[in-house]
């Protein structure tokens, strides 16, 4: 095919991401249980590659949650979002860098809905004022956060201290990349790479030296269902669905679970450990568990942040071995430390450990 | 009683998720939960779309349509560009909105989402937050949770945080931030949404006979709706030794 047809046909794929200058609202869960990911991020941002990133304390919640646990309705969550680009607005900034794929997910949701039903534009727009009495211009670019890392790998890889190779084989590592649903499923035009060909992460592994792992429940959900996860009678629900892809992952052996949503990080991590409790069922190879970790706390490996700093011990299936492949020597004895830097006791039964 | 197709279609979710279904059943196919639960998500739209009232109440008083876990996997797949997914939150806020959603065992849970959840937002500006997440009641967060639970200060400073801090991940979200919450709930519909649940919640716990309070999460009806299961909402497990088998 002429490079001019296969420009056409993957344009649907491609996404365009500004350079600079964004207005960060962060994720729920991220900051319950990765809070050095949204940390790392932003020192990358500012730090590493010098960019502006803005954050106002004054944002919250985008509602994402109870609205897919539907007690929250869409007039209201189209009003909170709205209220989060009315302080952008305020603050001077048009592109919005999201740290939760839920939250992402309910932006393009919204930002559609707004296109496609202009009337429901304004009755945001009128809700938000007589609440509050703020207004809003609509920002000019969404991109989830891990887009803004995918658009500055190779500037990342130019600056790595560590690749993601066994030092000691010299093998690029064998990495499980997993999309969370609400990135792309939904409106693949708003993700690289779309529904059909996410490019997000694999883009991030392989300029950081990683091979990908191909295996047939890739793109199936984790599980979350919200509901199905926030009711403690349903969560065999979300449970199964983790079990039917470690187990399709296994053969293939991975040496490590990368996400971009904070649930999938989570649930990828914690099931692990439930199965390993209930049933002494580990994934990984030599009866290792499979370590699970956010794309930040990925990109900060390869830049050679303390993994300890970047919160890595916080997961049940601890990265230990992983550490030891890549070559990072990080003493497992400074994992849990108290405030004042004195160590506290190690939590029993962590795998990997 | 009114058409209930037409309260539906006032839900700009329905007229974007459900055109005409042709029934071909890819978004059974690709659905988690119709692996795990007794759930037909290509033959709820089909029952939808008889637009008969006493089919779509059958709906709105079921079990089905809490199985869904909103992945949205549907979506990407319909040849018809229809989103199940859609249809099932228009039904669920529909069955909330006129108390049906207590007639069923799943659909009684949203009391709980409504005050664990809803309480959340509108004490804290967070969905969740990890002073919410006892480590006792969320044994499936395991032995890591148990320590950082216990030492939520530490492990929130050591990535460069301050719980309830000014900025920052777990910062305290300001009052004057909390009210506005609070008016956007009441303009914009979600204060009138969680008093329709009260209402039939507290109506449903009188019925059943369980202690409910007008407050928080410590009441016999919250651990009720939480717990109960029926054991009749699942496709048949996996026997063992198959379990066994595949791996």
């Amino acid at each position: 095919m002429q490079p001019e047809g296969k420009k056409r046909l993957w344009a649907e794929y491609q996404k365009s991401v500004p350079d600079d200058h964004f207005f960060y609202v962060r994720s729920c869960i991220r900051q319950t249980f990765f809070p050095g990911s949204e940390q790392a991020f932003l020192k990358i941002m500012r730090n590493d590659l010098g960019k502006d990133v803005f954050e106002d304390p004054r944002h919250t919640t985008c509602t994402g949650i109870g609205y897919h646990g539907d007690v929250i309705p869409f007039e209201t969550i189209q009003t909170v979002v709205a209220r989060q680009f009315s302080l952008a607005t305020e603050a001077g900034y048009k592109n919005i860098a999201i740290s939760c794929v839920t939250s992402f997910g309910i932006y393009t949701e919204i930002l559609e809905t707004w296109k496609h039903f202009p009337e429901t534009l304004e009755t945001a727009r009128e809700n938000l004022y007589k609440a509050t009495g703020r207004v809003f211009d609509l920002p000019e670019s969404i991109s989830h956060a891990s887009d803004i890392i995918y658009k500055f790998r190779d500037e990342i890889a130019a600056k790595a201290k560590y690749r993601l190779v066994d030092v000691n084989t010299g093998k690029p590592l064998r990495v499980v990349e997993h999309i969370g649903c609400h990135y792309a499923k939904m409106f693949p035009k708003h993700g690289i790479g779309g529904a059909e060909f996410p490019h997000v992460l694999v883009g991030m592994v392989e300029s950081w030296g990683g091979d990908i792992v191909d295996y047939p429940e890739r793109r199936h959900c984790c599980g979350f269902g919200f509901r199905q996860y926030l009711v403690q009678a349903n969560r065999g629900y979300s449970l199964s669905s983790s079990r039917k892809k470690f187990e399709s992952m296994e053969p293939y052996q991975p040496e490590m679970i990368v996400t971009n949503c904070p649930g999938c990080a989570m649930f990828l991590d914690r099931w692990q450990y439930v199965i390993s409790d209930l049933d002494g069922i580990t994934y990984g190879r030599d009866g290792e568990g499979i370590p699970s970790l956010t794309y930040e706390e990925m990109a900060g490996l390869v830049l050679g942040y303390d993994p300890w700093e970047l919160g890595l011990q916080y997961h049940n299936v601890q990265a230990l071995p992983l550490l030891r492949k890549i070559g990072i020597k990080a003493d497992p004895d400074k994992r849990f430390l108290a405030k004042d830097g004195t160590r506290l006791p190690e939590p029993a039964n962590l795998i990997n450990s | 009683m009114e058409d209930l197709y037409s309260l539906l279609m006032r839900d700009v979710r329905f007229e974007e998720g459900l055109n005409a279904c042709m029934n071909c059943g890819v978004c059974t196919a690709i659905c988690p939960a119709a692996e795990y639960y007794n759930y037909d998500p290509r033959r709820v739209v089909d029952l939808v779309q008889t637009r008969k009232n006493d089919i779509i109440l059958g709906l709105l008083k079921s079990e089905t349509i809490w199985y869904c876990g909103q992945c949205m996997s549907c979506k990407t797949r319909c040849p018809r560009g229809n989103t199940p997914g859609l249809v099932i939150m228009a039904l669920r806020k529909l069955s909330q909105e006129l108390g049906y959603f207590t007639e069923s065992e799943k659909g009684r849970q949203q009391f709980a989402i409504e005050r664990f959840v809803g309480g959340n937002i509108l004490n804290y500006g967070y969905c969740v937050a990890s002073y919410v997440l006892d480590s006792k009641a969320h044994p499936e967060q395991g032995p890591i949770w148990e320590h950082y639970y216990a030492n939520l200060d530490s492990v929130l400073a050591r990535c460069g945080g301050e719980l309830n801090g000014k900025e920052g991940p777990l910062r305290k979200i300001p009052d004057d931030t909390l009210d506005e919450l609070k008016k956007i709930f009441d303009v914009s519909g979600a204060t009138k949404l969680f008093e329709a649940i009260e209402k039939a919640s507290e109506a449903k716990a009188e019925e059943l006979g369980i202690e409910f309070k007008k407050e928080g999460t410590d009441n016999d009806y919250f651990r009720f709706v939480i717990s109960a299961d029926s054991g009749n909402h699942q496709i048949e497990d996996v026997k063992e030794e198959e379990y066994a088998a595949r791996r």
